[in-house]
C-alpha cells in the first residue's frame, strides 16, 4: 500500500519512557477484527489510554494535552511480541510518522518500514537526552533528517546519526513499497520457483 | 566454505541479493489465517493480481474462532465477517481452506506439521510471530506482517536482510518434571525478551537431540519471545520418522530425493556463529513467570527477585509487579489462582495433554479454578479421545473445548476477567494479552495441571508419582 514520502520531519514528540512496549499494548487483539485498514489509530494503546468504561485515563501521555507531535519516543525494545502489522498501522493512523527508541523488536521495525513509519534507533545516552529535553520543555522539537540519516534535538543542537539500509531508505524517500520491486523481477522469481520443488 | 544450518537453508532460497539492501527470499510454503490476511488480499485486489502459487499456500481459521459450538454460526458479527472474508479469498484464489469444522482445522502452527506441510530445509512464513514453531524440523520459519503476507501471496517472496546466527547449546540430562517449555522459559529468562533480537537461533546439544518433535516445536515456538527471528534444530531420525507418510510430505522417489537434501542439513563442524551460548540441563527447574513479559520467569521454587537486583529498568519492573499485584521477594508457590489454560501452538499438542492428564489422573479440579482445555487441532482432539485421556480429564472434573487459539490471545470469548490469575501454557504474559486486566503466569502443562488440582501455584514434583515422570 502506498504511503506518504518521508524526507525531513520537524516536530514535537510524545515521550513514553517505558521499556519492552509490546504490540499487544500498542493494539490489543480484540481490535484486530477488521477486514480493512481503517480506524486503527482510535485504539492505539487502547488499554493504557482508556478505562474499561471508555473514559480517558488522565495520567497517560496521549491524553496529556501538553504533549503532541508526529514523533513517538519509546523506551528500549519497542514493539516486541506479536507480528501484527496493525500495531504499525495504529501508530501511523494516529498521526505518528516516526518512532524513536534505543532498540526495536525486529518484526515491528520491518512492519514500520513497510508502511511508511520511520523507526529511528539511537544510543541509550541520546535517548535519555531526548527524554530530558522533552521533560524540560514539551514544545521541544526534533528534526529527523532521512537523507542525511540524522536526528537532532533542535533546542540544544545535539544530534546523532542513525542507520537504515540504502534500499529501504530509497523506498521511504520515494514512497515505494516492496511489492512494486518484486513484481518487477517476477521473471526471476518464476524461474527460481521452477527449480524449487514443492 | 563451512556453513551453519541456517546459512544452508537461507542461501539456497535467495532469488536475488540487493547491494546494501535486503535479500529477496523465496518462500516454499505460506500459511494464512483470518486475522492478518484480509488487508493483504485487498491489496491484491487493488492491484488486480492473483495469488502466484496457490499450491504453496494453505489457509485455516484459528485466531478468532469460538471454542464451543463450532457447528453453529459464529455469533460475533465482526469475527464472522473475518472468517467469511478468508473463505471467499481462499475460494477466489484456489487456496485450500480448512475452516471451522473441517477435520484438518486447528491452530496454524499445529496443523502445518501434522499434515506434513512443514518439512526440513523449507522456508515457511505466516502472519503470526510463532511461525518459528516450524523451525523444529530444520526449516527457516518466521512470522511476517501483513504487507509481507501481500508480498508472498503476490510474488512468493519477501525482502529481508539476513539475520545473524546464534547457537544455544543445552547439554546433559533434564531434571524431573522439567519439560521443553521449562527449557525455553529458562533460556528466555537468561537472555531477556530482546537478547536474541537480530539473530536466528539454532538449538543444539543432548537436550534437543533427545527431545521429541513436539518438544522441539515448543522450544522453537518460543524463540520469538527472546526477540529472535526464529529458531531451528537440525533434522535427524526423530524428524524423518515424524514426517514420513504425512499428507503433504514427498512420497516414493521424491522422498528419496528430498532425503538426500535433508541429510545435508546440519551446521558444519567449523561453522562460525555470531554468538554462542551454552547451558547445562541440570541448571533448569520447572519454571513459572511472575511478571508481564516472558523473560520474567524463574524456577517455581524461587522467590520473585528484588527490584535492586534487576539490571535494567527498575521502573518497568515495578510497573510490571504492580500490574500483577505481586511484591518483590515473595514466593510464587502457594499463590492462589483462578484460571488454568491448557492449549495454544506452544503447548496444545497431544504430549501436552498426556502430561496434564498424568497429574490430574485420580485427582479433582479445585473448586476455585475455571479450566479451559483447548486442543491445538481436531487431530489432537481425536487423539485425546482415542487414548482415553478425555475420560481421565472428565473424571477429574474437566471439560474439553474445540480447537483454536482461544485464550492465547483472547480475540474470541475466551477472555480471562480483569484482575484474575491464570496459569497458562501459552506464550505471552503481556498486560491484557489474555483479556483486559488479566494476569498470566506462563508455565508448562505439568505446572498448569498442578495448579488446576490444587487451586494455587504448586510445584508439580510434589504431586508426581515415580512412574509418571516425564
Ligand atoms: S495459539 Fe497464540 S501464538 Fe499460537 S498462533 Fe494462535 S494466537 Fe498465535
Amino acid at each position: 500500500m502506498a504511503y506518504d514520502k518521508f524526507n525531513i520531519l520537524k516536530s514535537t514528540a510524545v515521550p513514553m519512557p517505558i521499556e519492552n512496549v509490546d504490540t499487544d499494548q500498542i493494539i490489543p487483539a480484540r481490535f484486530l477484527k477488521a477486514t480493512e485498514r481503517k480506524g486503527f489509530g482510535d485504539n492505539l494503546f487502547r488499554d493504557w489510554r482508556y478505562n474499561s468504561d471508555g473514559t480517558p485515563k488522565e495520567n497517560f501521555v496521549l491524553n496529556n494535552p501538553i504533549y503532541s507531535g508526529k514523533i513517538l519516543v519509546g523506551g528500549k525494545n519497542f514493539g516486541s511480541g506479536s507480528s501484527r502489522e496493525h500495531a504499525a498501522w495504529a501508530v501511523y493512523d494516529y498521526g505518528f510518522r516516526c518512532v524513536v527508541s534505543s532498540f526495536f523488536a525486529d518484526i515491528f521495525r520491518g512492519n514500520c518500514l513497510n508502511i511508511g513509519v520511520l523507526p529511528v534507533q539511537v544510543s541509550p545516552a541520546f535517548l535519555d537526552k531526548i527524554f530530558t529535553a522533552i521533560e524540560a520543555d514539551p514544545n521541544t522539537e526534533l528534526e529527523v533528517n532521512l537523507p542525511e540519516q540524522k536526528i537532532t534535538i533542535l533546542a540544544t543542537g545535539e544530534s546523532e546519526s542513525f542507520e537504515i539500509n540504502e534500499y529501504k531508505k530509497q523506498n521511504m524517500l520515494n514512497g515505494f513499497d516492496d511489492i512494486d520491486y518484486l513484481l518487477n523481477i517476477k521473471n526471476n522469481i518464476e524461474e527460481f520457483a521452477g527449480n524449487t520443488p514443492l | 566454505m563451512s556453513k551453519t544450518l541456517f546459512d544452508k537453508v537461507w542461501d539456497s532460497h535467495v532469488v536475488k541479493h540487493i547491494e546494501n539492501g535486503p535479500d529477496v527470499l523465496f518462500i516454499d510454503r505460506h500459511l494464512v489465517h483470518e486475522v492478518t490476511s484480509p488487508v493483504a488480499f485487498l491489496g491484491l485486489k487493488n492491484r488486480g493480481i492473483k495469488v502466484l502459487y496457490p499450491e504453496r499456500t494453505f489457509a485455516t481459521a484459528d485466531h478468532n474462532t469460538p471454542t464451543r459450538n463450532q457447528h453453529l454460526p459464529v455469533k460475533d458479527p465482526l469475527s464472522a465477517n473475518q472468517l467469511k472474508a478468508l473463505e471467499e479469498n481462499a475460494n477466489a484464489h484456489n487456496i485450500p481452506y480448512w475452516g471451522l469444522g473441517h477435520k484438518k482445522n486447528g491452530i496454524v502452527h499445529v496443523i502445518g506439521p501434522e499434515n506434513g506441510i512443514t518439512v526440513p530445509g523449507a522456508t515457511i512464513v505466516c502472519g503470526d510471530s510463532h511461525t518459528s514453531t516450524h523451525g523444529a524440523f530444520g526449516a527457516i520459519a518466521f512470522g511476517i506482517g501483513t504487507s509481507e503476507v501481500e508480498m508472498v501471496l503476490s510474488t512468493q517472496c519477501i525482502m529481508q536482510p539476513k539475520p545473524k546466527r546464534m547457537r544455544i547449546n543445552v547439554n546433559g540430562e533434564l531434571n524431573k518434571a522439567v519439560t521443553p517449555k521449562d527449557v525455553a522459559l529458562f533460556i528466555i529468562s537468561q537472555l531477556t525478551t530482546s537478547g536474541a533480537t537480530g539473530y536466528f537461533v539454532e538449538y543444539a546439544g543432548d537436550v534437543f537431540t533427545n527431545m521429541s518433535m513436539e518438544g522441539r516445536m515448543t522450544v522453537c515456538n518460543l524463540s520469538i519471545e527472546m526477540g529472535a527471528r526464529g529458531g531451528m534444530i537440525a533434522p535427524d531420525e526423530t524428524t524423518f520418522d515424524y514426517i514420513k507418510g504425512r499428507e503433504y510430505t514427498p512420497k516414493g522417489s521424491d522422498w528419496d530425493t528430498a532425503m538426500e537434501y535433508w541429510e545435508t542439513l546440519y551446521s558444519d563442524e567449523d561453522a562460525v556463529f555470531d554468538k554462542e551460548l551454552t547451558f547445562e540441563a541440570n541448571e533448569i527447574e520447572p519454571m513459572i513467570t511472575f511478571g508481564t513479559n516472558p523473560g520474567m520467569g524463574m524456577a517455581i521454587s524461587n522467590n520473585i527477585p528484588l527490584a535492586e537486583s534487576i539490571d535494567g529498568a527498575v521502573a518497568t519492573f515495578k510497573k510490571s509487579l504492580e500490574y500483577m499485584d505481586y511484591n518483590e521477594g515473595e514466593a510464587m508457590v502457594g499463590k492462589p489462582i483462578d484460571f488454568v489454560f491448557l492449549g495454544s501452538c506452544t503447548n496444545g499438542r497431544i504430549e501436552d495433554f498426556r502430561a496434564f492428564a498424568s497429574i490430574v489422573k485420580g485427582r479433582k479440579k479445585a473448586d476455585n479454578v475455571t479450566a479451559w482445555l483447548v486442543p491445538g487441532s481436531h487431530k489432537v482432539e481425536e487423539a485425546i479421545k482415542e487414548e482415553g485421556i478425555l475420560d481421565i480429564l472428565e473424571e477429574a472434573g474437566f471439560e474439553l473445548r474445540e480447537p483454536g487459539c482461544s485464550a492465547c490471545l483472547a480475540m474470541n470469548d475466551d477472555k480471562i476477567p480483569a484482575g484474575k490469575y491464570a496459569v497458562s501454557t501459552s506464550n505471552r504474559n503481556f498486560e491484557g494479552r489474555q483479556g483486559p486486566g488479566a494476569r498470566t503466569l506462563l508455565a508448562s502443562p505439568l505446572v498448569a495441571a498442578a495448579a488446576a488440582v490444587t487451586g494455587k501455584v504448586t510445584d508439580p514434583r510434589e504431586l508426581m508419582q515415580e512412574e509418571a515422570l516425564v
